[in-house]
């Protein structure tokens, strides 16, 4: 680069057609290619991730539309068996995430599988609410997100033999899967009054107000989209409340049989007005 | 768990990144108070007395660069390193400012475009992101640009300073950077924003060379030099 200092003062610009050829060979030129092979593998990772991401996405969001399922159905085993076979094919997907993020920063690429992630949360603890009546621990998710690779000669020229791959949720990436979890108990709670349980309403909402007190005690330390998934967890909780009341208060009034059909159309009411959660 | 032990576990995970972050904070506002000192030294240049001093300002701006040094080395400790990207955000406006000032002092000392490498070492910090904490392409490439916004407002001076050559050689320096950049597959992103503005660095500056060439001034630059 040097040499433009000499020459660049009779430079004039009309050269710059043969500039542009000299330019193949200059060091800005060798070095902007450089820079452009590490953009553009980085580019296609994210992609790649965004990719596995939304199908973790889709496959959870079908576990749990399965999970609510178990309010309904006699052999509720079945159910539950069918969506660990599906969260199983979900952490596979989750294996290759963490495959790609090899010796990577997660946090490099995290906003393109957070989506994915969270909603992963939110069907694991979901099936183990259901299995349990408890909340999913991180480290419970954790410990299920380890992977086993063991033939990697092909991809690799090194057979590096058996190695362990661990894919970490983030707390936040956790909080945010429980957010969403309240969603689908507040739907579970409407729904099993429908079929005349009469039990689980009141469980769900000593779950959701202790949900929502951990919540509270979080505040506004969590990350941003914390305090606006806690207006929802209000409602939802609100709407769990209603459900529980209205069981205590007609619930000695009303024949049992005929109460499902009361809450039926309550709840039909409710869900137009409050939209989807 | 119950669930009240896995909240209070989750809040001590929150706080104790919100201490990190703190601390972070503390640090990159000294950052940026070294860098605007830096900037306040480089902006002299662009004074007409200012073009005979490029090099006593260059030499005070890499002084200013030691501090830089010590104060990214403080940085370092604040966090685990192999979660430079979890933090990235806090640092990432001064990380730019002080690659496009390592560049702007490279290139008022040799006129040639600083590599990644250079700037990495003048701000003491490493290239690669395997070896710590380290200077991503995207800022760097960031710097860069900020920087052809500075030489572009650099060339217009050197006309008023009298100075008729130096725009010759921004506008040379300009067109390789603005052919090296095309090479590159930008997202829609930040940084593809900034790129879109160098476009009209190019145009201001050859607006420049073409004023000095139809007066001829640009023919003969010795002899408009009447420092």
């Amino acid at each position: 680069m040097n040499r433009r200092e000499g020459e660049g003062c009779s430079r004039k610009k009309v050269d710059s057609a043969q500039e542009m050829s000299a330019n193949s060979s200059s060091p800005v030129i060798a070095a902007f290619r450089v820079f452009q092979q590490e953009l553009d593998a980085k580019h296609d990772k994210y992609e790649r991730l965004v990719k596995i991401s939304r199908d973790v996405t889709i496959e959870s969001k079908r576990t749990i539309f399965l999970l609510h399922r178990v309010t309904n159905v006699a052999d509720t085993e079945e159910v539950l068996n069918e969506a660990e076979g599906k969260l199983d094919g979900v952490r596979q997907k989750i294996g290759q995430i963490a495959e790609e993020l090899r010796g990577e920063d997660i946090y490099q690429f995290h906003r393109a599988f957070t989506p994915g992630i969270q909603e992963f949360v939110e069907a694991v603890s979901f099936l183990h609410y259901i299995r349990h009546r408890s909340l999913i621990s991180l480290e419970e998710i954790n410990a299920s997100l380890v992977f086993m690779r063991t033939e990697k000669g092909s991809v690799e020229a090194a057979p590096l033999g058996a190695h362990v791959l661990t894919f970490q949720v983030t707390p936040a990436d956790y909080l945010l899967g429980v957010a969403d979890l309240t969603g689908e108990l507040m739907r579970m709670c409407i729904s099993s009054v429908g079929n005349g349980d009469i039990e689980t309403p009141f469980q769900l909402s000593q779950f959701l107000r202790q949900i929502h007190d951990g919540f509270s005690f979080i505040g506004n330390t969590g990350p941003y989209e914390v305090s606006k998934k806690l207006h929802t967890l209000r409602q939802s909780l609100g709407k769990v409340e209603d459900a529980c009341y209205t069981l205590r208060v007609r619930g000695s009034e009303i024949p049992k049989h005929m109460l499902a059909d009361l809450f039926c159309s309550r709840t039909t009411h409710m869900d137009t007005e409050e939209g989807v959660v | 768990m119950s669930v009240t032990e896995m909240f209070s576990y989750i809040q001590g995970f929150l706080s104790a990144d919100q201490d990190v972050r703190e601390d972070i904070r503390k640090v990159v506002q000294n950052l940026e108070q070294t860098a605007r000192e830096i900037l306040t030294v480089l902006q002299s240049v662009h004074q007409p007395s200012g073009f005979r001093e490029i090099p006593s300002k260059c030499a005070k701006a890499r002084e200013l660069f030691c501090t830089v040094r010590t104060q990214i080395s403080d940085l370092k400790t604040k966090f685990p390193m192999e979660q430079y990207y979890r933090f990235h955000e806090h640092w990432r406006f001064v990380l730019q400012r002080l690659a496009f000032l390592a560049a702007f002092v490279v290139y008022l000392e040799s006129e040639a475009l600083v590599t990644r490498e250079e700037v990495a070492k003048i701000l003491g910090i490493e290239v690669v992101r395997e070896k710590g904490f380290h200077l991503d392409v995207e800022d760097y490439l960031a710097g860069v640009l900020i920087m052809a916004s500075e030489l572009s407002r650099l060339a217009v001076n050197s006309v008023t300073a009298g100075d008729y050559s130096r725009p010759l050689r921004i506008s040379n320096f300009i067109n390789e950077l603005d052919s090296g950049f095309r090479l590159l597959n930008l997202k829609n992103d930040p940084l593809r924003k900034r790129y879109d503005g160098l476009k009209y660095d190019v145009k201001k500056i050859e607006e420049v060379v073409y004023d000095l060439s139809i007066r001829g001034l640009a023919k003969e630059p010795e002899s408009g030099e009447d420092k």
